[in-house]
């Protein structure tokens, strides 16, 4: 097994499988029916990459581990998730932005990674592209509907703004194994992402007319499995059906 | 509820390129790009098709009940005009 390609793995697995637990909790309360019903199609198409990810890691893995394995029985230490995909729902505008930075990252990782010389990577990238791209259409309309929008909608993008931008300089951090693999043209190295990111974004908020925080310390840790205080309480909500039914079946 | 979900729109889906586009519902939207995107999310999710319209409910022009008997019952005795008297060639198709 592929250690590296493994954790690499993993780390795009638990990017999509965090956020998309975090968007299904709008399930039944999204702010009317039919954003309700986006952001749960949102989630799902989420859910679907992360079981297509989880699969291919268990099988580097090679240990006989199967997706559900690897969603539901590991502990938090072992999920390298970046930390905004944990990051709690708060209101729709955080909801939102939150969605925004990351389905902008996605938009530009899953291009590159749909060139991989990994055909399994670069086929679970190509399928994932279009979702990500009618993602980034829907959360980027919203963000410039709250910014453009009443002094309350305003006010509460810039208040996620300023909760969640310390959660962004986590997207390109990036690790010598990552580079090893990037270099075998296999993996996408993160931290290559970051101008065309910070461009895209930038134009985003300034359209949206939302500051950005002077002071920002970039937050850092998820990717070493070192969470904030959500994540527990996250996993322990998705993980508490197969711990005490092991053997259920759907 | 006095409603803060934005004006009701028509949804009409165009199955494949060259039919018909058919009304197919409404739904809630502040603007035209976020109408277009609920079309897509509430109408469209199970392969129904390759096209959609979507038009503000208030610029759509209805008759209403009471013109039913000058509009639509001066045709009831005019029989004529349906195609019935004609042969329709096999070659013909779907008319």
């Amino acid at each position: 097994m592929s250690s590296a390609l493994y954790n690499y793995t993993l780390k795009l697995a638990d990017d999509k499988l965090v956020l998309a637990q975090r968007l299904s909790a709008w399930t039944g309360h999204g702010p009317f029916l039919e954003e309700d019903l986006a952001l749960t199609n949102i989630a799902l198409d989420l859910f679907g990459t992360a079981k297509s990810l989880l699969e291919y890691a268990a099988k580097i893995e090679g240990k006989g581990r199967t997706e559900d394995d690897l969603a539901f029985f590991r502990n938090e230490r072992q999920f390298t998730n970046c930390l905004i995909c944990e990051q709690d729902n708060g209101d729709y505008a955080k909801t939102i932005l939150r969605q925004a930075f990351t389905d902008s990252f996605d938009y530009l990782l899953y291009n590159q990674l749909a060139k991989s010389k990994d055909e399994t990577l670069a086929g679970i990238a190509a399928k994932a592209i279009k979702e990500i791209t009618y993602h980034k259409r829907h959360s980027h309309s919203w963000v410039n509907r709250f910014g453009n929008g009443t002094d309350e909608s305003k006010m509460r993008l810039q208040n996620a703004m300023n909760e969640l931008w310390r959660f962004t300089g986590e997207f390109f951090e990036t690790t010598d194994d990552d580079k090893e693999l990037s270099k075998q043209g296999i993996a996408v190295d993160f931290s290559t992402l970051k101008g065309a990111w910070e461009k895209e974004i930038l134009t985003l908020l300034q359209t949206a007319n939302v500051a950005i925080p002077l002071d920002a310390y970039m937050q850092t840790g998820g990717r070493k499995g070192i969470h904030t205080e959500h994540l527990g309480f996250l996993l322990s909500e998705m993980q508490v059906l197969p711990r005490m039914l092991p053997d259920a079946k759907w | 509820m006095a409603d803060s979900q934005g004006p009701m729109w028509e949804v009409f889906v165009q199955k494949k390129a060259g039919q018909p586009f058919v009304h197919c519902g409404n739904l809630h939207a502040y603007d035209k790009e976020m109408a277009l995107q609920n079309a897509r999310d509430l109408y469209t999710r199970r392969g129904e098709g390759m096209a959609l319209w979507v038009v503000q409910s208030s610029n759509i022009v209805s008759s209403s009940p009471e013109d039913i008997g000058s509009f639509f019952e001066p045709s009831n005795d005019k029989i004529f005009r349906h195609p019935t008297f004609y042969q329709i060639p096999d070659g013909v198709g779907h008319m």
